[in-house]
């Protein structure tokens, strides 16, 4: 696997929005080409090579090819947006849209992301050492398809409205989270191993929340139905499972109501 | 004063009657002429294509619900909202584009005109605004009559007259071109959490049926000699086992003669036909009869119809039929928009994905298909997509590689995740038929110029006529085989003339043009009556004063006014 390393040279005066930033514009690129490509800021188009340093060479495919970014990132958005192979080192803070819509291959960032990260995430693993924002995981504005697949992992705190209309995936948050826990949800894991502030679940569909730590407020959707003792995240322990959210249409299989459940630690 | 022409091109013009022969083409300013100077710019079309503007007939372009989808679906334009080099502006959105986009889409595709189809007539205004700032193409708006409280007041005791001089009044405030009807008497009917899924139905209160509001719109339509007929979206739309429902409605022109002074020889204009062509009694028996509606459409000359193609898109659905939108929301669960027009109408907006997997949506792109390969006078069936309804606007040449080459709709067909059951559900893998350059004008230039009463200007390259001309790289002698040459070559003119200016070269806009609002204004005699009921209505039921109804000058500043007197009717 071939490595390209970019190294922050100037931050923006607005913010840079780096479509262009992973390995699958990336690959089969020199450096040169690479500081070729172009990225807005606002409504100018400008070159990578102005903002970056670029060393290394990609490999012939996404899947060869591995990005290191250096420096502040924090007013760089859509890092390792849309990739779908290879992998993506972020040694710092990034702005919006990190990691959305992207559908394969491992994306880190070492620092904290902005709000609308992962969004519409397809696949691949996402990996977010420090805090995250607003909307992680969720569906872009105005859409239904939310996160529908691959593992995020958040090591840090969350935002609130974190995956709304979830579809498909994995979602671990070792911190908390704010109001508005899967909203909306269709599908899905999510495992938060602190607390909660209000309405998790609301208008849930379908789909599974593992809450290790406290809700603020419970939602009233929700009933209790059994104790069960599971293995999540690497953590045996006994759950209370509520069904829910009783205020949504659920679907039918072979005669049975659906629903989403949510598993309170006890 | 400039002057061009265009020389060696083959030309396809239904109006002359010329099938691909060498012409020359000869402009000066905004009309074609017989010849013209020789300082005149010259323009070779060697091995190309040339045909008039073309026109739409059908699309829902501008006005609140438009702009209700487009402000509710930021994830349709999320990814296309960067500016380009050249004179546009940002073309944001897909499946609801902006005013600009529309424009600009319509041009590259080889289209000069495009009618609004749903104008609800208290939001005029908007629908103006946003008409006004629609690029380089003509457009003209049809107001929705058919749950409207006058009308069904008035045909209720069979007052044609008082119909005519209402619609007259309307038209003028509204700054309208024809009479819209969508879900006759349904849409009202919801209000009171009913419908009208047969067209005799009665409509709650009102006490009249939507086959009584449907052949009284026509013998209204009729007297005062409109330049385009009653325009119908028929009752019971999209539903399984529609179709003799379909049969019934067309079946209230017969009879009835076209009086106008237009050329126009309809007196029912059916639209998006493919969402009326169903048989079955479910989703799971679900199945074509395009052919029978079809048959019946080919023998009863006062009918036109345009065919509604799904393009197996993800779009956004949008119809002043309120209830239908309600009945869709259930079957997705998608958002759901809905606005209630006060004494008119009732429109809603529902995303819609037309997925090639699921059969129904399968069967749903084949009987589209199949009503144009029926067809057997191309001069009143006339493609459309029903746009955003049954897929975006521009995926126009997508449409016409299908119907051109029977090698490229086959193998969709085939390709089909269900292809055995969709194809025993339709008769497309039966036709052998290939639209032919001719027949496609006839369908989308001067077949809808005729049925809008517009053949004396536009749809066709006679001199005299209009200067709205496309010009296409395709080589009739040699035709593409392939599908996709055929759509890169329709959806990209080489030449666009608007008004005999050059909008579009090589596929790129080069000019923003002189864009007219078409409408039409008729003279009827005084009515003291209807003029009281309108003034009564506006003090006891709308929510605005009469006289901030109508459509002020200035949201249509460069009109093209259709005028009429039907004071001896």
């Amino acid at each position: 696997m071939n490595t390209v390393t970019l190294t922050v040279k100037k931050v923006p005066d607005l913010y840079l929005e780096c479509e262009n930033v992973n390995p699958d514009a990336f690959a089969g690129k020199t450096a040169e080409q690479i500081a070729q490509l172009k990225a807005f800021q606002g409504k100018e188009i400008t070159p990578l090579g102005e903002y970056f340093t670029i060393t290394g060479q990609a490999g012939a495919t996404a899947a060869d090819t591995k990005v290191v970014v250096n420096g502040d990132c924090s007013k760089m958005k859509y890092l390792g947006a849309k990739m779908t192979a290879g992998e993506m080192v972020v040694n710092s803070d990034a702005d919006m849209y990190t990691g959305s819509w992207m559908s394969g291959g491992k994306l880190l960032v070492k620092g904290s992301v902005h709000s609308f990260c992962a969004l519409a995430m397809k696949g691949g693993e996402f990996t977010i050492e420090g805090n995250a924002g607003n909307y992680l995981g969720a569906a872009y504005r105005g859409d239904w398809r939310g996160m529908s697949g691959g593992v995020l992992r958040v090591k840090g705190n969350a935002g609130s409205d974190v995956a709304s209309f979830m579809i498909g995936g994995e979602m671990i948050i070792e911190g908390n989270v704010d109001i508005h826990l899967g909203t909306h949800m269709e599908g899905g894991k999510i495992i938060l191993k602190g607390n909660a502030n209000r309405r998790v679940g609301g208008q849930l569909v379908k789909g599974e929340i593992y809450v290790f730590g406290k809700i603020n407020v419970m939602m009233p959707g929700y009933k209790p139905v059994r104790d069960v003792d599971l293995e999540v995240d690497g953590t045996k322990a006994k759950f209370t499972e509520y069904i829910g959210d009783l205020g949504e249409r659920h679907p039918k299989r072979k005669g049975e109501i659906v629903y989403g459940k949510l598993y309170m630690k006890k | 004063m400039s002057e061009y022409l265009i020389k060696n091109g083959h030309v396809f013009d239904p109006v002359q009657g010329i099938k691909g022969d060498k012409k020359d083409i000869a402009v000066k300013d905004d009309k074609i002429v017989d010849k013209v100077s020789s300082s005149a710019k010259v323009i070779d079309a060697k091995g190309k294509t040339i045909m008039a503007g073309a026109l739409e007939i059908h699309a829902h372009v501008a006005g609140p619900k438009v702009n209700a989808g487009r402000w509710y679906r930021p994830e349709d334009k999320h990814f296309d909202s960067h500016k380009t080099p050249g004179i546009t502006r940002i073309e944001g959105g897909k499946s609801i584009p902006t005013v600009f986009k529309t424009g600009y889409e319509y041009a590259r595709m080889g289209y000069t005109f495009a009618m609004e189809a749903a104008m609800p007539p208290l939001y005029a205004r908007h629908v103006h605004e946003e008409i006004h700032d629609t690029p380089i193409i003509d457009e003209a708006a049809l107001p929705v009559l058919g749950n409207n409280w006058f009308i069904m007041e008035y045909l209720k005791n069979r007052e044609v007259e008082n119909t005519a001089a209402y619609i007259a009044w309307l038209m003028r405030q509204t700054k309208g071109y024809g009479i819209k009807v969508v879900n006759p008497g349904g849409t009202e009917a919801w209000a009171w959490g009913l419908n009208c899924l047969t067209i005799h139905d009665p409509v709650p209160y009102f006490d009249i049926t939507p086959a009584e509001i449907m052949t009284g719109l026509m013998e209204v339509n009729e007297y005062l000699g409109l330049p385009h007929s009653m325009h119908v979206h028929q009752n019971n739309l999209g539903n399984p086992g529609n179709f003799e429902v379909t049969l019934d409605t067309l079946k209230l022109a017969e009879g009835v003669k076209p009086k106008n002074n237009f050329g126009r020889t309809q007196v029912m204009h059916s639209t998006h036909l493919q969402f009326h062509s169903y048989g079955g009694t479910n989703w799971g028996d679900f199945h074509s009869k395009a052919k029978e509606v079809m048959e019946y459409v080919n023998k009863q000359k006062n009918i036109t119809i345009d065919t509604g193609n799904v393009t197996l898109d993800e779009t956004t659905t949008m119809t002043a039929d309120g209830p239908f939108e309600h009945h869709l929301h259930g079957l997705n669960h998608l958002k759901w928009f809905n606005v209630d027009v006060e004494l008119e109408t009732a429109a809603g907006v529902v995303p819609y994905i037309y997925d090639p997997n699921i059969k129904v949506c399968a069967i749903q792109w084949c009987i589209g298909l199949e009503l144009a390969l029926y067809a057997k006078d191309p001069m009143r069936c006339f493609i459309t997509t029903d746009h955003p309804n049954a897929g975006p606007f521009f995926r126009y040449p997508r449409v016409v590689s299908w119907l051109m080459s029977k090698k490229t709709r086959d193998q969709r067909l085939n390709t089909f995740k269900n292809a055995d059951k969709v194809i025993n559900a339709t008769t497309l893998a039966e036709i052998d038929r290939e639209i032919t350059l001719y027949e496609l004008a006839q369908m989308t230039r001067a077949g809808p110029a005729q049925a809008l009463g517009l053949i004396k200007d536009y749809g066709g390259l006679k001199p005299g006529m209009n200067a709205d001309i496309a010009i296409y790289n395709i080589n009739p002698d040699k035709f593409p085989s392939d599908g996709a040459e055929i759509e890169k070559a329709y959806g990209n003119v080489a030449y666009l003339f608007k008004d005999g200016k050059i909008c579009v070269q090589d596929g790129k806009i080069v000019d923003m043009g002189n864009k007219h609002t078409f409408w039409v204004d008729v003279k009827v005699k005084e009515n003291k009556q209807v003029m009281h009921d309108i003034r009564e209505k506006f003090l006891r039921y709308y929510s605005v004063n009469e006289n901030n109804y109508p459509v002020p000058e200035s949201y249509a500043p460069h009109q093209h006014i259709i005028a009429l007197d039907a004071t001896q009717a």
